[in-house]
């Protein structure tokens, strides 16, 4: 009896031990599987005609930059309007809301992460892009700014809650401390608690850059996909295309192992280590959170 | 009388504390504003997708096939579709997920080994989910050989999923005190019967509020299953699970965007089926979570 | 009777807390041996040698022997389940687990495997009574522990560490939290549980230590200064540091 049980026990173990390293196996998976299809494109197209402006890909033209660009442009639009408002929202929520309203807000917020990104490129295209037209004069509302409005939807819930845990996570002490010296709740706010929950506002930031950066349905429902380099100074009322659009556009319709084929695998390549690049800065600032916690309270 | 004229001193100090409350109270304003910025579209989306949506929903309409194209009839086989590639999510993600959870919690040692096991959950986490379509086309469809099928989706969207399972549910089983393990230990257990018997069961509701919450986003992703598992218009239901299937996201998609003539009654109809899913998921799951801690033993 | 030898004992953490340097004591059977001092002398750490509890703590070095009767305790090869069987522990803060009062009772024999309903209703019903809180929970066994009283939860406690028949019992300051008609309770329980187990107890006083003491041993930082009969130890302690702690003139 004891020997079966050690037996199970044994074989159970390793197996939660096997579920625990899972996670590298996959992430080194899907690397490999990138890598394996989009490098090729290093062979088949020169680097000249990848950094190009043009992407005509039914006439070999893979020009990446208006991907890029477009890519690009709608992120920052996004996070110009997401970020204050996040950051501003997760202060209310966390520093002035009475108990009520916190309990209110904060699952609020969690149903508006919970909406698929397709239902707000859906809406996008029937309300808002006709919006923009007739609001702004435009020959189409299907352009970055509907894209930017879009994915700033997306990214204030993920900024709101990393934030608003950080604020929440500050002790009490300083805003006591501040406080007995004579300073207001607001100067406390914006001198003492922020820089304080500092390193964690900003993971909230990155992560909630990276969703948009990495948002593919409602870009891809709202921008107009033309791939044209967003340099002009009212690029923002104009249609673009993200790297992401292009590759959930295009996928379809190419024959396996074209050039343009191996070019949408490169291109997911460069999303993945886009992601890795931000997902291990905004890690390191969590780490960095944990330290420097450690350090004042020690 | 000392005493009195320093107090009057203070309150006649520039930059007195009037300037100061007025510029809280506009502070305060401006951060209540915001915060209703970002709630606000919340309910607007809600409400209106409910208003609009509404009329479309009927028996037939959940019950039936499309037909004419799918200009009109019901939304059965995506309704369907959704349901087993969650199923099949949840099937894959959550043991393994569970597992790697409790590997992290209970097991895993404080080592660098450990520490790359967290940035792989942060990367995948972090992941564009059209990338994650495209790993899945090149590693389930093609190599693997499985087809756009329900298989090549659930696995997919199981690994898409297996961060959020892994970091809800290790924070749930952290959550449980440790003098419960100290004492279970001291009794005679050993490790696994402290897990099995003490730690898994306190922990299970907070496992099953984050399992709940990551198939909800696995339900209303459309990116994953492009490639990998979706097909437009199928006549029949799938009968195995090599078989491709509709899915509600990708339906929702494909009818808004490129059926020409498409009544956008049956558009709003699908959208507000999909929410419905989605919230209501995220219902259960909040649900579950604040029962659970009214009924905590410690 | 000597229960348990130490011989030359050394441990130490890997952050340098709470050592223990050299030290030599016998346990005696059937007798409360009282090991006191100020705090971080080290006591808590030898209590949790002597059921290998110290496995759970990053321990960078241990040597010397521990003898249970005729077998060293320190010996990697040993069942350590098996040993945490035979010797019991009560901490300092209840810790009753998130279960029903009989459920808390039955953990240890049912994760030993035993299933038969009758010698589980046995068990909790013989150790309840050796703890004294029988009469006052035998009508409640199926309400969750946590609606007991600090007093009584630590004598739930005290019962569970008595089902499972050990050979010792370590209390590790076990009434710091208990008011004094519970402490009065539970050390009385002790007196009795001593004619049938060897008891080792941290107190948490001075004053209790002098109350329970057959036999007493004085830590300080990790040292063993002084053993010996309670009765002699506190009336004619013979080294200085001894009395001035006594004496209440450090602590």
């Amino acid at each position: 009896m004891e020997s079966t049980k050690n037996w199970n026990e044994y074989i159970l173990t390793r197996l939660i031990k096997i579920s625990g390293y899972s996670a590298i196996i996959f992430v080194l998976m899907i690397f490999y599987f990138l890598l394996r299809e989009g490098l090729p494109t290093i062979g088949e197209v020169s680097f000249v005609s990848l950094i190009s402006s043009r992407w005509y890909p039914i006439e070999e033209y893979f020009g990446l930059l208006p991907l890029i660009g477009g890519s690009l442009i709608v992120t920052l639009g996004a996070a110009l309007f997401a970020i204050p408002i996040g950051i501003c929202t997760a202060v209310f929520i966390a520093e002035i809301a009475p108990r009520w309203a916190r309990d209110l807000l904060k699952p609020l917020v969690e149903v508006l992460g919970g909406i698929p990104s397709v239902v707000l490129g859906f809406l996008g295209i029937l309300i808002l892009a006709p919006s923009l037209r007739r609001l702004l004069d435009l020959p189409t509302g299907l352009t970055a700014l509907a894209g930017s409005i879009l994915l700033g939807g997306i990214a204030i819930p993920t900024i709101v809650s990393v934030a608003e845990d950080a604020l929440d996570a500050v002790p009490r002490s300083y805003r006591d401390a501040a406080l007995a010296l004579g300073a207001t709740q607001w100067q406390t706010i914006w001198r003492v608690t922020l820089p304080a929950a500092r390193s964690g506002v900003l993971t909230a930031i990155m992560l909630g850059i990276g969703r948009t950066i990495g948002e593919t349905m409602a870009v891809m429902m709202v921008t107009g996909n033309a791939a044209v380099l967003p340099i002009k100074w009212n690029s923002l009322f104009l249609p673009v295309r993200t790297m992401t659009a292009t590759i959930a556009a295009e996928m379809g319709e190419v024959a396996k192992n074209s050039t343009h084929y191996h070019v949408l695998f490169f291109i997911g390549l460069v999303l993945f280590l886009i992601s890795l690049g931000i997902n291990i800065a905004a890690s390191t600032a969590v780490f960095k959170q944990h330290m420097r916690a450690e350090r004042i309270l020690s | 009388m000392a005493l009195l004229d320093g107090q009057k001193e203070l309150s006649k100090n520039p930059g007195s504390s009037d300037s100061r409350l007025v510029k809280q109270k506009l502070g305060f304003g401006c951060l209540t504003l915001t915060t209703f910025v970002t709630v606000i579209p919340i309910f607007a989306v809600v409400i209106y997708i409910l208003i609009k949506g509404l009329p479309a929903i009927s028996w037939s309409f959940l019950t039936s096939f499309p037909f004419d194209g799918v200009k009109q009839g019901g939304i059965l086989p995506a309704i369907i579709g959704t349901f087993l590639l969650t199923l099949g999510t949840a099937i894959f993600s959550v043991p393994l997920g569970i597992g790697a959870a409790i590997y992290l919690s209970e097991y895993a040692p404080e080592s660098r080994w450990t520490r790359v096991i967290r940035i792989a959950i942060i990367n995948l986490a972090g992941i564009p989910s059209v990338v994650y379509g495209l790993f899945g086309l090149g590693m389930f469809v093609i190599f693997l050989k499985f087809g756009t099928s329900i298989l090549a989706g659930s696995l997919t969207l199981s690994i898409m999923t297996l961060p959020v399972i892994i970091s809800t549910s290790e924070e749930a089983l952290r959550a449980v005190p440790q003098s419960f393990r100290v004492v279970s230990i001291s009794i005679g257990a050993t490790r696994w019967q402290t897990i099995r018997r003490i730690v898994l069961p306190q922990s299970l509701p907070g496992i099953i509020t984050g399992v709940i919450l990551g198939l909800e986003r696995a339900a209303g992703e459309t990116a994953p299953i492009l490639f990998t598992a979706a097909s437009f218009f199928l006549p029949r239901l799938p009968n195995s699970p090599l078989d491709p299937t509709m899915a509600l996201p990708y339906h929702l998609f494909v009818i808004s965007t490129q059926v020409p003539g498409m009544p956008v009654k049956i558009q709003y109809g699908t959208a507000l089926v999909l929410i419905a899913f989605v919230l209501g998921m995220n219902l259960i799951a909040t649900t579950i979570r604040s029962r659970a801690r009214a009924h905590r033993q410690w | 009777m000597i229960k348990i030898l130490i011989e030359h004992l050394n441990l130490q953490y890997s952050d340098g807390k709470e050592s223990l340097r050299d030290i030599n004591l016998e346990i005696s059977v059937n007798a409360i041996t009282v090991l006191f001092g100020p705090a971080g002398g080290g006591k808590s750490s030898l209590l949790r040698v002597f059921n290998r509890l110290n496995d759970l703590a990053d321990v960078k070095l241990i040597s010397g022997k521990v003898l249970l009767d005729d077998t060293d305790i320190l010996d990697p090869k040993i069942d350590v389940i098996e040993l945490r069987r035979r010797v019991g522990m009560v901490f300092a803060r209840p810790v009753v687990l998130p279960m029903s009062i009989r459920s808390n009772l039955t953990y240890g024999l049912e994760v030993m495997g035993e299933k038969q309903e009758t010698k589980l209703k046995e068990a909790v019903e013989k150790s309840l009574v050796q703890a004294a809180l029988w009469e006052e929970v035998k009508d409640r066994l199926d309400e969750p522990a946590v609606s007991l009283s600090g007093g009584q939860q630590q004598r739930l406690c005290l019962a569970r560490s008595l089902v499972l028949k050990p050979e010792v019992i370590l209390l590790d300051e076990p009434t710091s939290g208990l008011d004094p008609i519970s402490t009065g309770k539970v050390e009385a329980s002790l007196q009795d549980l001593k004619q049938t187990y060897t008891i080792v107890l941290v107190p948490h006083s001075v004053q209790q230590a002098a109350r329970m003491a057959d036999f007493a041993a004085f830590f300080l930082q990790g040292e063993l200064i002084e053993k010996g009969i309670g009765k002699e130890l506190f009336i004619n302690p013979k080294d200085k540091r001894t009395e001035d702690y006594i004496m209440g003139r450090f602590g």
